[in-house]
């Protein structure tokens, strides 16, 4: 039979460790939804609203970067509350840095890891080539169009807001979009949306770029090469640098990065470790 | 060598950057379009109160749906793929629960980017729509009934609409009392829709532009001219 990625991780040092980061972020990503979804439910108003703009506590405003620099380029000054929001956010992903939200917040990154899983389990490989700097060039074209039509453009499509929204108030025909999304990355692209498209990822990863946080291959002169890694990776391109380069930096440079953790929970040798200072590499 | 490789590095970048340029203008226009078909509201969907107007609305809205959780009736929905509203913008439909006017109007206060227009505080100045009366042949009253619903429940009644009474054209001897909506007092809340008896309602709300003409700017209308104002202090000069 053959051997699934992660088995050799899961064998030596067992099933926590190999899943840490997975099983951390799915926590991560579901109590986010749950938080937002106790005030609807139970009347619990923990947290109103959605990932665009909420209130924590009816007091605390977030408003999310990506929305907000739209709203901006449209010609809408915003009021002081969706400014302050956004000033919270940005701050904690410049400091926390990398495509965190990605990994640790988005819903619609469950939708892709599970297409990513089963392309792996069932060993689908049809995959269309489609630049992955496709996604940067709708970024730049998704923040033009507000200037041109004075609208919030993606903001009609985008698949990230229309999830986490129709989770809390109701989804409609939104699943079409998701299902047609899950089926691209399932048999078209391989990490087709947010390898490739997604341009709020493509924003995040702008926002992120000094990172505090980094993936360190401090260990790689113990790597095997089994490709676990590179398997699980939704972008494998950025460990090329730290791992295959003779380059002396061990550091996960690339902005693509989503410090999702799974590189370390798969490899069995621990090549990888968290680190947080993109520098020295030092823990 | 070195100068041919530069050569080929740089038509790869005009190639790579027209390219872009291309990928940008085709999903550019594409979504453009898309938003351009969408922006339009179908005629049943209201924007909540102090909603700025429709294409600045479409600006600045983050499609939050705070204003949807902050109203205590359950009268805003936040709008889905597909749905009457463009995608994730709030709104409600008369028919189904009207806006209550709330005094505090919580919806507008809970919204953090200003599409719903702060300096709305007096909810009597919303303008979220304005009331017709689209069908004269079902409307219970125009059939000489007293049925009257639309004007008892109105929140603004004898202002925003009143019962103007009328002889019956089918009966000589009674009247009828035609329910007539002021437009510059109506705030679109819906209650008359809601309320309307008929399976169908013959009094809905429309968005203002769609409810609403407009006379040409150069209009002279002889009531407001200044002829008719001296005419009528004239005449009033003789009265006393
Ligand atoms: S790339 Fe887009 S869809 Fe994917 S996780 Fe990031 S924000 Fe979410
Ligand atoms: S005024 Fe009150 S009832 Fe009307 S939409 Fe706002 S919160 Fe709801
Ligand atoms: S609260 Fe304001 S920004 Fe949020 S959905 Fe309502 S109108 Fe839009
Ligand atoms: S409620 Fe409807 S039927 Fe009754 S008077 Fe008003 S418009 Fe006519």
């Amino acid at each position: 039979m053959k051997r699934s990625v992660g088995s050799k991780s899961r064998e030596s040092h067992g099933f926590w460790y190999a899943n840490r980061f997975l099983i951390l972020r799915r926590f991560s990503q579901f109590s986010i939804l749950a938080l937002f979804l106790l005030g609807p439910l139970f009347g619990l108003w923990i947290m109103r609203g959605n990932l665009s703009s909420s209130r924590i506590l009816d007091t605390v405003p977030l408003t999310d970067p990506f929305v907000f620099t739209q709203i901006v380029l449209s010609g809408h000054v915003p009021e002081i509350n969706a400014i302050i929001g956004v000033v919270l956010v940005v701050f904690f992903y410049m400091l926390v840095g990398g495509r965190v939200f990605c990994s640790w917040v988005c819903p619609v990154n469950m939708i892709t890891d599970l297409a990513g899983w089963l392309r792996r389990k069932y060993s689908i490989n049809t995959t269309s080539k489609l630049d992955s700097g496709f996604r940067r060039v709708l970024l730049v074209t998704v923040l033009l169009l507000p200037l041109v039509t004075g609208y919030v453009v993606w903001e009609l499509v985008n698949p990230v807001s229309l999830m986490h929204r129709g989770i809390i108030f109701g989804m409609g025909y939104g699943w079409l979009m998701l299902l047609a999304l899950f089926l691209f990355d399932l048999f078209i692209v391989r990490r087709g949306w947010c390898g490739h498209v997604c341009p709020m990822g493509a924003f995040y990863a702008q926002l992120g770029r000094k990172r505090a946080l980094v993936i360190d291959a401090y260990q790689r002169d113990q790597c095997d090469d089994c490709a676990d890694c590179y398997l699980v990776c939704p972008e494998p391109q950025v460990l090329n640098q730290p791992l295959k380069s003779k380059s002396d930096s061990t550091i996960v440079s690339s902005i693509d990065c989503t410090n999702c953790g799974r590189c370390i929970d798969v490899c069995e040798p621990k090549v990888f470790r968290f680190s947080r200072d993109p520098d020295t590499g030092q823990a | 060598m070195a100068i041919q490789l530069r050569k080929r590095t740089r038509r790869q970048f005009i190639y790579s950057m027209a390219r872009a340029g291309c990928v940008a203008g085709l999903s550019g226009s594409l979504l453009a379009s898309y938003a351009k078909q969408s922006s339009s509201l179908a005629a049943s969907s209201l924007r909540p109160p102090g909603a700025l107007p429709e294409p600045d609305f479409l600006g600045a809205c983050s499609r939050c749906g705070l204003c949807v959780q902050a109203c205590p009736y359950d009268t805003l929905k936040l709008a889905s793929w597909l749905d009457e509203a463009p995608n994730g913008t709030p709104y409600f439909e008369a028919r189904d629960v009207p806006c209550e006017m709330c005094d505090h109007i919580p919806c507008v206060e809970a919204c953090p980017t200003g599409a719903l227009d702060p300096a709305l505080d007096d909810i009597d100045d919303a303008r979220m729509g304005v009331a017709v009366i689209v069908d004269r042949e079902s409307c219970l009253n125009l059939q000489g009934m007293r049925c009257d619903v639309c004007y008892r429940v109105c929140p603004l009644i004898d202002e925003a609409i009143t019962l103007e009474m009328r002889p019956n054209p089918r009966q000589e001897h009674h009247a009828l009392f035609e329910p007539v909506v002021n437009p510059d007092v109506c705030t679109g809340c819906g209650k008359c829709e809601h309320g309307c008896i008929p399976e169908d309602p013959a009094i809905k709300v429309l968005p203002v532009a769609q409810a609403r003409g407009k006379i040409h700017d150069h209009f002279q209308l002889y009531y407001e001219s200044d002829q008719a104002k001296e005419a009528e202090s004239a005449g009033s000069g003789v009265e006393s």
